[in-house]
């Protein structure tokens, strides 16, 4: 706890400065709402909101799972051949350049505007920073230790799940952290581009009715979304790779 | 002719020869014409200054690599594959895995092998009480002491059942202290062990502390072999003698 004082203190003084001036200022609700008025937003359309929470965060947890499974198999594909490593990862970095949320619109036309485009969104987002940190993980290991395997009956799967697997967990777990910061914009774009219900959908509605609280409120329980992913996979890396933890002498 | 001779004794039973060995690494001759013979219950210390090619020689013997020139054998094996099913290698560091239990990681050539875990435990769970290690099975690398690590690093090593046993600097990278400790414990551990043992090692002292020969590898050839027949004491005027000469053959 007394380390998130300083963050919390901080955050608390922007709000009250936030306060002061929109009230100072005697700024309109529609151009820029006080954080009283997106709190009771957040009261009034409590109902509202709730429910557009749900649609959301089962996009984002879904889509992000996907992200993680399709990002592993790719990984470990490209660990175990050079050959295809160097004929993919090239392509998978050149593809960051392209904005990857401007498929939405297009995902929305073939798939329709259920939940599938938004998965789809959502993984894509989620999937660059999984496969790169797990392909650098997996080929991480020491060669000394990797010799010495061979020489303890090692085998090409002995080394994969005895030495590779369990040493990349850290950085695998770097790259799933960063991940899931992405997954709420991924959702939000992917109901932009065609939807009838989330957060996104809410926002949407919002806009002109000129209802820029509800919008801010929108936005708060989306930050609160993401960080209650990275708090889930950093909590599952607390759990799964606990040798990290004890050997920073935590 | 050197080289039959070295398969037929190789055939003949255990231990380790190498003739007319060559290995050429970026352009330079490391190894350059190396013939040595290891019975297969001998102890043999190499001795050399650092980037003689004493870890090219270890990787050779191991089956980790393949000679230029020459002929390496292992217990009557010449292949890479034949050499590396006959040797276990014992790195300078450790290389224990972090995320698994002293006990566990002793366990990994066992379980290498196909052998479940648990099996895997109940055969090395007594060797941690022989070995000083008793109380120590739970633990992670992260809570052990150095010399804890490096003798963990020895069971792993000795429960892959190989006949050839290499260790490479096992104690380069510990202090003076432990290191002496450790010396005197691997002495009485070795006792016991049956198979042939290559020590690579820089420490000249160590070498004939530990071993039943000395062969000293100097300018990519074996410049010397020394029988350790004499007390194994630092102040004895024979090992001092002994000490002496080894270190002229390394100049």
């Amino acid at each position: 706890m007394k380390r998130w004082l300083p963050s919390l203190a901080l955050v608390a003084a922007a709000i009250g400065l936030w306060e002061l001036v929109v009230r100072a200022a005697d700024v309109p609700d529609y151009l820029f709402p006080a954080p009283s008025a997106v709190a009771s937003a957040l009261a009034d359309d409590a109902g509202l909101l709730a429910d557009a929470t749900a649609v959301t965060a089962r996009e984002m947890v879904l889509g992000y799972l996907l992200a993680v499974v399709l990002a592993l198999a790719l990984a470990v594909a490209l660990h175990l051949s050079a050959v295809l490593r160097r004929a993919v990862l090239p392509l998978l970095v050149v593809s960051q350049t392209v904005p990857t949320v401007v498929f939405a619109p297009i995902l929305a036309i073939l798939l329709g505007y259920g939940i599938g485009p938004k998965l789809v969104v959502v993984a894509i987002v989620c999937f660059f920073p999984i496969v790169v940190n797990a392909v650098d993980g997996l080929g991480a290991a020491d060669p000394e230790l990797v010799r010495m395997m061979r020489t303890l009956h090692g085998t090409r799967w002995g080394l994969f799940r005895r030495v590779e697997l369990p040493g990349a967990l850290p950085m695998i777990f770097s790259g799933a952290r960063v991940a899931a910061t992405y997954a709420a914009v991924g959702a939000v774009f992917g109901e932009w581009a065609g939807s009838s219900e989330g957060l996104g959908f809410v926002m949407l509605q919002s806009q002109p009715s000129l209802d820029t609280a509800r919008i801010f409120a929108a936005v708060v329980i989306l930050s609160l979304l993401a960080l209650a992913l990275y708090g889930a996979v950093t909590l599952a890396e607390r759990l799964l790779v606990p040798w990290r933890w004890e050997a920073a002498g935590a | 002719m050197k080289q039959a001779v070295a398969e037929l004794r190789g055939a003949a039973g255990g231990g380790v020869s190498l003739a007319g060995v060559v290995r050429v690494l970026g352009g330079k001759p490391v190894l350059d014409g190396v013939d040595l013979e290891i019975g297969p219950h001998e102890r043999l210390g190499i001795v050399g200054r650092s980037g003689t090619g004493k870890s090219t020689l270890l990787a050779l013997v191991a089956g980790l690599d393949e000679p230029d020139r020459g002929v390496v054998s292992v217990c009557g094996e010449t292949t890479a594959t034949g050499r590396l099913a006959r040797c276990a290698l014992m790195p300078q560091r450790d290389c224990l895995l972090p995320w698994r239990t002293a006990l566990d990681n002793a366990c990994l050539a066992l379980e290498n092998a196909g052998m479940s875990r648990a099996q895997a435990k109940r055969e090395a769970a007594p060797l941690f009480a022989r070995f000083g290690l008793a109380g120590a099975e739970q633990l992670r690398p992260a809570h052990l002491s150095a010399g804890m690590r490096q003798r963990v690093a020895f069971v792993r090593t000795l429960l892959a059942g190989k006949d050839v046993l290499l260790l490479d600097e096992p104690f380069g990278a510990l202090d003076a202290i432990t290191r002496g400790e450790l010396q005197e414990w691997l002495a009485g551990a070795l006792a016991d062990e049956p198979q042939a043992v290559l020590l690579v090692t820089h420490d000249v002292e160590e070498a004939l502390l530990l071993c039943d020969r000395v062969a000293v590898l100097s300018g990519g050839r074996i410049a010397a072999v020394l029988d350790v027949d004499v007390a194994r004491d630092v102040s004895d005027a024979g090992f001092v003698e002994l000490r002496r000469r080894a270190v002229e053959a390394i100049a």
